[in-house]
């Protein structure tokens, strides 16, 4: 499928051409983006109308080749990378300090997210995992000298990660012979299996900033430029997290206990409790976002027993499993446009620090505006699209009778009630700032991206519909 | 059945929030032309569903979300008398809105959130399912909270803090109700009872309560009720509407709607559940007054006046006797009449003569007479002066109490009627007996403000005169009465 392929390839020519021509680094960029998005819509348009699209590179399928398959949850996170990155890549052509290199970094992590997004192998999605990694680490070294020890405490936890992760995949491959998913799913389960899974999971929960590996989260994306915090946040953790989940629900959803969904589920519990209360006691802009990034990427984890136990039929796990991804891009969308004001500001005032943000909503009315709209989607409030996500998971949690999980879900809407709060309350100070202006149209870019994901909530009936196709089996009938 | 109108009346309100904000603050004609408009326009569609209605017509647009979530707008009679009342009530408050401000600071995002608010206050009346309620009833919370630190300074902001401290835990409440009811008996159509059969009474009593915490908080039911009197910290058009129809009414209204509409006036009985209901709502009607009394500002007192008054609507709503209910539905009516009457007032006190202090208002009422005759016939309604319209409530709530046999509810109507008495007469005991200061100033020289308060003065009038003729509030309010009891 010639859309699909484009979506695939165009990033990395830019990548290419970026290098090329470093004076129009830019101009290449913004050319990828609309390009892209116009592939997208077809390929969105062939989805939904046709089912999920396949590409055999070489025309050799699995076992012996790699499919490339975009489903309903690929194309849809390659939607939201798209919208993410165009606009990051909107600030950042007007953010004076943005070199070459970012520029570079920025194709290189997008041809990275669209490889994990459409791989159905195991190792392929390594090798996306990889080029992921090093772009984003250099990505944080981008934001300068002070950006270099959070970026190499970056570097050793996602070393580490890959690392348990490759080791995983080596123990598959012993024992299977195969790497691709759909014929895992077929395959017997095999002894080695139990340490095999253990170790690609604990490596993408590293990756994925799962608490307690979450350490190197904050202060790498506080210190990476705005630009590249939105990638970093929005879609960096999301990568791995895709593969936590095609890894359990397509590959190996029958080999899923209760115990090792439940410790998900605490895992998930504890990032929610303490990156929101870590959250609350920041005193600068960006390192409340990043800690809240920690919070509700804890939520997702929260899909694994509210989608599990026992492998019955269970009417609610189609619910909980369309909750998460619904989560996943709405975070993305509404963190990306956080982050985008940050940047505003910081270009308007000079600081990220909340005493510094005072009264800037009477200057910047229309960066206030996309904050207020992205907060109520954090918070999970309707109709945004996280409230979609927070109702469809406490169905669920009702359903199955697992209501700690919903008070999690609900606990961790009043935390980031409580931290979003307080930026909100920092600019509507009645304090006249002294700020260098910033053009309307640049402000309007965060405010698109925050009324995105307020419209997935508004019309969530059609990307709900789009989310369906080609969904694993297992999230319908439960891990 | 029709759909344009339901949307259009939504889109009155919601256009002109939407268009508010892209409005550069200079252009005050663009932006009262929008406001005014849409008050209009949405008045005259509200007064086209009503003459559809009486002859039959009916509404009903659905909009599908998720699995499970929809937005269901439908029109039914207890939603067209909260609609009617937002409408005519959203347009005075534009009227005086725009006297008040004149060319002030930020007007644009005030009059885009206050727009924005009435078109969730609308919604909401509209609201045909729990979810769609809650939908609206989140809009509401959010679209007030920057009127409520409009001015901001930092009593504003504290306000706006403690206003989303109550907001946000009571959304929390009101949104596992909804699930826990719903993941047993799937979504609950007010027109169509859930069979709550399938739930244990425990469970129901748990949900139960859980509904009237989430929207006690915005009914302000004690203790529930600390936000309201800080949220004072607003402009006073801002009050008018958050005390006599947006945010205060809106979680009464779900009272409303959870015991007659979602368990029914039976199960909530059978459950044991009527007779704490009313205590509670007795105990703030008390309590209410009684801090009222020791206000010495007028806003706070006439704030915790609404804490003590809006819970008759409640009050109403938990006993068991068609009696009591009309008068409960009525007051939610009676009560926004008064009470925008008394706010425009004081908002005039405080415009026109520098009066915020209750002892700043001697011999006010030589000065500003018409402001004046409108506070005390206001007054004199919330009180229960027969024929007012807080009169009419009263008796109906105290016979509808009598039937259910629930005899000590009129022993706290009584202790209300005296205790709103004591801190209401002394007020106008102040304005019309007392010698006035010899600095005073003060005028009525602003019809834009004093004509909507004259209105809703001898609104509030009329309904208690005219109660038996079956178009004024009460008779209304005995129509849905009759069909809620209809076997």
């Amino acid at each position: 499928m010639i859309a699909l392929a484009t979506l695939l390839i165009l990033p990395i020519f830019g990548a290419l051409a970026v290098v090329a021509v470093p004076g129009q680094a830019a101009r290449v960029a913004a050319a990828v983006a609309v390009l892209s998005g116009g592939a997208l819509a077809v390929l969105i348009m062939a989805v939904a109308k046709g089912g999920s699209v396949q590409i055999l590179p070489g025309g050799w399928g699995a076992p012996l080749g790699i499919a490339l398959e975009a489903d309903g949850l690929a194309v849809a996170f390659m939607a939201m990378t798209v919208a993410v990155t165009a606009a990051a890549i909107a600030l950042a052509a007007r953010t004076p300090a943005i070199g070459t290199p970012f520029w570079a970094l920025v194709m290189l992590t997008w041809s990275a997210l669209n490889v994990i997004y459409v791989s159905r192998d195991l190792f392929n999605m390594y090798v996306g995992l990889e080029l992921l990694t090093l772009a984003a680490v250099a990505l944080v070294a981008t934001g300068g000298t002070s950006a270099l020890a959070p970026a190499l405490r970056y570097l050793f936890f996602a070393l580490t990660g890959s690392l348990l992760y490759l080791a995983g995949v080596a123990l598959i491959y012993a024992a299977h012979g195969v790497l691709d998913m759909a014929h895992l799913a077929e395959a017997p389960l095999q002894a080695t299996d139990g340490v095999a899974l253990a170790l690609m999971t604990a490596g993408l929960l590293v990756k994925t900033a799962v608490f307690p590996f979450h350490a190197w989260l904050p202060p790498a994306h506080a210190a990476a430029p705005p630009p590249a915090s939105a990638l970093l946040s929005a879609l960096v953790p999301k990568a791995s997290f895709v593969i936590l989940m095609r890894l359990w629900f397509d590959a190996v959803p029958d080999a899923a206990t209760r115990s090792l969904l439940l410790t998900l589920a605490i895992l998930g519990a504890l990032a929610v409790a303490h990156g929101g209360v870590l959250a609350l006691r920041q005193d600068r802009l960006k390192q409340i976002v990043a800690y809240s990034t920690v919070a509700q990427i804890g939520y997702l984890m929260l899909v694994f027993p509210l989608a599990g136990g026992g492998g019955a039929a269970q009417p609610w796990a189609a619910g909980a499993w369309s909750g998460a991804i619904f989560h996943a891009l709405a975070h993305g969308l509404a963190k990306a446009a956080m982050f985008l004001c940050a940047g505003i500001w910081i270009m308007a005032a000079g600081s990220d620090r909340l005493d510094d943000l005072r009264g800037l909503a009477r200057a910047l009315p229309m960066t206030a505006m996309a904050f207020g709209v992205a907060a109520v989607t954090l918070m999970g409030l309707p109709p945004s699209g996280g409230f979609t996500a927070k109702y469809l998971m406490m169905t669920s949690a009702f359903a199955s009778g697992q209501v700690v999980l919903a008070i999690v879900l609900l606990a961790g809407g009043l935390l980031a009630a409580g931290y979003l709060y307080r930026p909100m309350e920092a600019l509507f100070a009645r304090v006249v700032p002294d700020h260098r202006p910033v053009s309307r149209l640049l402000q309007a870019v965060p405010l698109l991206l925050a009324l995105l994901a307020f419209a997935m909530g508004l019309f969530s009936d059609a990307v709900y519909a789009f989310l369906q196709t080609g969904r694993p089996g297992a999230a319908e009938g439960g891990l | 059945m029709s759909v344009a109108l339901p949307i259009a009346i939504l889109l009155s309100s919601l256009i002109p929030a939407l268009a508010s904000f892209f409005l550069a603050q200079e252009s005050h004609m663009w932006r009262n032309l929008l406001s005014l408009g849409g008050a209009v326009i949405k008045l005259g569609l509200v007064v086209a569903m009503l003459l559809a209605v009486a002859q039959g017509a009916a509404y009903e647009v659905q909009l599908n979300l998720a699995p499970g979530l929809h937005l269901l707008l439908r029109i039914d009679a207890l939603s067209l008398l909260f609609m009617s009342l937002s409408a005519v009530l959203w347009l005075l408050t534009t009227i005086y809105a725009i006297a008040y401000f004149g060319t002030k600071a930020e007007l644009s995002r005030f009059f885009g959130f206050f727009s924005l608010c009435v078109a969730a206050t609308t919604g909401l009346a509209m609201a045909g399912s729990l979810i769609s309620f809650f939908v609206f009833f989140e809009m509401l919370t959010l679209s007030t909270w920057p009127l409520v630190v409009h001015k901001q300074d930092d009593r504003s902001l504290a306000a706006g803090r403690r206003y989303l401290a109550y907001a946000l835990p009571g959304s929390v409440a009101l949104l596992v109700a909804i699930v826990w009811l719903e993941s047993v008996t799937g979504p609950v159509l007010f027109t169509d009872p859930p069979d709550l059969s399938a739930v244990d009474p425990v469970s129901l009593r748990g949900i139960f309560v859980l509904f009237v915490a989430g929207l006690g908080v915005k009914a302000a039911l004690v203790p529930l009720h600390g936000w309201l009197p800080g949220a004072m910290a607003a402009p006073a058009p801002v009050s008018a509407l958050l005390h006599a129809v947006a945010v205060v009414k809106a979680g009464a209204f779900g009272v409303v709607r959870v015991v007659y509409d979602v368990f029914g006036l039976i199960t909530v009985q059978d459950l044991g559940l009527g007779t704490p209901l009313a205590v509670a709502a007795s105990v703030t009607i008390l309590w209410g007054s009684l801090r009222a009394m020791q206000q010495e500002e007028i806003k706070t007192r006439l704030a915790y006046s609404t804490v003590s008054q809006v819970s008759y609507i409640i009050l109403g709503a938990a006993v068991a006797g068609p009696f009591a209910t009309i008068g409960g539905l009525a007051h939610l009516v009676h009560q926004g009449l008064m009470k925008i009457t008394l706010f425009f007032c004081a908002g005039i006190y405080d415009e026109r003569a520098g009066a915020k202090r209750i002892d700043a208002l001697n011999g006010m009422g030589a000065r500003m007479p018409v402001t004046s005759i409108c506070f005390s016939l206001g007054a004199l309604g919330m009180i229960g002066l027969p024929p007012m319209a807080g009169f009419v409530s009263k008796v109906y709530l105290g016979i509808g109490a009598l039937q259910a046999g629930e005899n000590w509810v009129l022993a706290v109507l009584a202790a209300s009627t005296l205790l709103n008495a004591a801190y209401f007469l002394p007020i106008l005991y102040r304005l019309w007996f007392l010698p006035a200061a010899d600095i005073a100033r003060g005028d009525e020289r602003s019809p834009m403000l004093v004509i909507p308060a004259v209105i809703t003065a001898l609104a509030s009038l009329a309904v208690g005169v005219f109660a038996a003729s079956p178009l004024s509030p009460l008779g209304w309010a005995s129509l849905i009465v009759a069909r809620e009891y209809a076997p």
